[in-house]
């Protein structure tokens, strides 16, 4: 049986509207839920004091720090690996073999399980290079996770700048550095402050790579070479554990509340760089 | 000719991979004239515009034989800097391509490439520059806002502009027209007309009408080869070559 044009059309604009309405709904019933188990703990000793008690009472303090540190660590590190890695790929060198084979390792490392990575950061960077478990261990441990999806992004984002651009700064005498960083990445910047974000996303969120490389102490972190619990790992033993389930929806409420916070604070660094050229 | 030509190109062979897109061509362009390189499409113009300030160098894979002499020097030596060729030989493209930023800024960028770095300097070349392609009046109010903003018309006299500030020797236009509606054009063809007595100008035109209108000597090409060139007038009045005339006239292209 034929079905009109006009019937598909119906019934193809229902479900795509069905589709985008349940994943709305579901990411806010999630975020909801969290949010008014979570808010009622949070007070200004919840946020200004260390734990005490293994997380039975006390604040969550040093676990913000940790989380805060380890990350930052992460970026530092894949921000530059990843992006020149995609320079590399999309502006030095032509299609063959070698950027197969990066493009391949990145993509598998893309799909590793971040318990492995958790496993490898702790032979190596905990063990071998005798960095103990530390917020450098565990920083450089999503480092590597990250990098496949930093990678990813910059280069597709270099890769949708529009090839007239380079030709014109060729064109008006421009060397291949003046033109990638003149022509090529204000119009690619949206692009990578998209993988980086989507990075300090992960690293955020992140438990199992980190609780084997940066530990679980729950003391403010001094240096960057101390142990630290994030607040992704706090809320894993706080809940696995059945420390105090309101204490661990209270973190994870803060959680939620500096992801929305950094995605809020990228967007609109990104807006007002793009905003300047167009 | 009596005077030394600006351009001298000798026994040029232009590869893309193992075809061959320019063949055996030979050209003396003199300075301060405007020369329109035409004919139908995939006759190697644009290539033959690109070779002139080497900007078929990032073609991969593409192969170049002969010579091009620019005031008596081979463009191509080993020892020649490529961008300060570039700054010498500026190009027009043949779509409009404001960079996503100012119109100051736009302007501003070749300068900025080079040398140039107090603010002052740069203000005085972005005005005069704009002044020349005779957009000054239209933007003055609002050089600091995105150049993507502009009718196309606009832009594609912004690039000229963009052009003209780095003080070139040498200006390609490829199609500079070929979106453009008859007023714009009409305005390009004017201000290529006054900057032909500081420059040298050489224009692949979208069409033979073009050509008729503003240069000073023609060049009529086919499949990569030079069919026949001369001062427009004489080309146009008395082709030499029967696939000229039939050009010309509208027989084939």
């Amino acid at each position: 049986m034929r079905v009109s044009a006009r019937s598909t059309q119906m019934i193809a604009k229902i479900v795509i509207w069905s589709a985008a309405l349940l994943v709305i709904v579901l990411l806010l019933a999630i975020m909801i839920y969290i949010l008014l188990k979570g808010v009622p703990t949070l007070n200004w000793q919840f946020l200004s004091e260390i734990p005490r008690d293994m997380g039975r009472s006390g604040g969550i303090l040093s676990t913000v720090v940790g989380t805060l540190l380890v990350t930052a660590v992460a970026i530092v590190v894949a921000t530059p690996l990843g992006v020149g890695t995609a320079f590399y790929l999309t502006e030095y060198t032509r299609e063959g073999r070698v950027t197969r084979i990066i493009r391949f390792s990145a993509e598998s490392l893309a799909g590793i399980p971040s318990i492995v990575y958790g496993l490898f950061g702790f032979i190596f960077f905990v063990i071998y290079l005798k960095l103990g478990w530390s917020i450098l261990s565990g920083g450089l441990t999503l480092a590597v996770m990250i990098l496949p999806t930093i990678i990813r992004t910059s280069e597709e984002a270099i890769r949708t700048v529009p090839s007239l651009y380079r030709e014109v700064s060729f064109s008006l005498g421009g060397t291949k550095w003046q033109t990638i960083t003149r022509a090529v990445i204000p119009s690619a910047l949206p692009g990578i402050a998209i993988g980086i974000i989507l990075g300090i996303g992960r690293c955020v969120a992140e438990t199992a790579a980190v609780i084997l490389t940066a530990g679980s102490a729950l003391r403010m972190p001094i240096s960057l070479f101390s142990p630290a619990r994030t607040m992704a790992v706090h809320f894993y033993i706080l809940a696995r554990e059945g420390i105090s389930m309101e204490r661990a929806y209270g973190t994870a409420a803060i959680l939620i509340i500096l992801i929305l916070l950094v995605n809020v604070v990228a967007n609109m660094l990104v807006n007002r760089f793009v905003a300047r050229g167009r | 000719m009596t005077q030394q030509a600006k351009i001298v190109i000798r026994k040029l062979n232009f590869y893309y991979q193992k075809r061959l897109v320019i063949r055996e061509f030979n050209l003396e362009i003199p300075a301060n004239e405007i020369l329109a390189v035409f004919g139908p499409a995939n006759s190697g113009t644009t290539t033959l515009l690109r070779t002139l300030n080497r900007l078929c160098d990032l073609i991969p894979g593409a192969h170049l034989e002969g010579e091009i002499l620019l005031d008596g020097e081979n463009i191509y030596a080993p020892d020649v800097s490529v961008t300060e060729l570039r700054r010498r030989v500026g190009m027009v493209f043949d779509v409009p391509t404001p960079l996503p930023m100012s119109i100051f800024d736009n302007i501003a960028y070749g300068p900025r490439l080079g040398s140039m770095k107090t603010k002052a300097s740069v203000a005085e070349v972005v005005e005069r520059a704009l002044r020349m392609a005779v957009l000054w009046d239209e933007v003055k109010d609002r050089l600091h806002t995105p150049a993507t903003r502009l009718s196309g018309g606009q832009q594609q006299r912004l690039c000229i502009a963009r052009v003209l500030a780095l003080e070139p020797e040498v200006i390609l236009l490829d199609r500079p027209c070929s979106g453009l509606d008859p007023v714009s054009t009409a305005k390009i063809e004017e201000s290529l007309r006054q900057l032909k007595e500081h420059f040298t100008i050489i224009i692949a035109p979208h069409n033979v009408q073009q050509a008729g209108r503003v240069a000073d000597r023609v060049a009529f090409m086919l499949m990569g080869s030079m069919v026949e060139h001369g001062l427009t007038a004489e080309v146009f009045a008395n082709p030499k070559d029967k696939r000229t005339s039939d050009y010309i006239t509208g027989r084939f292209g």
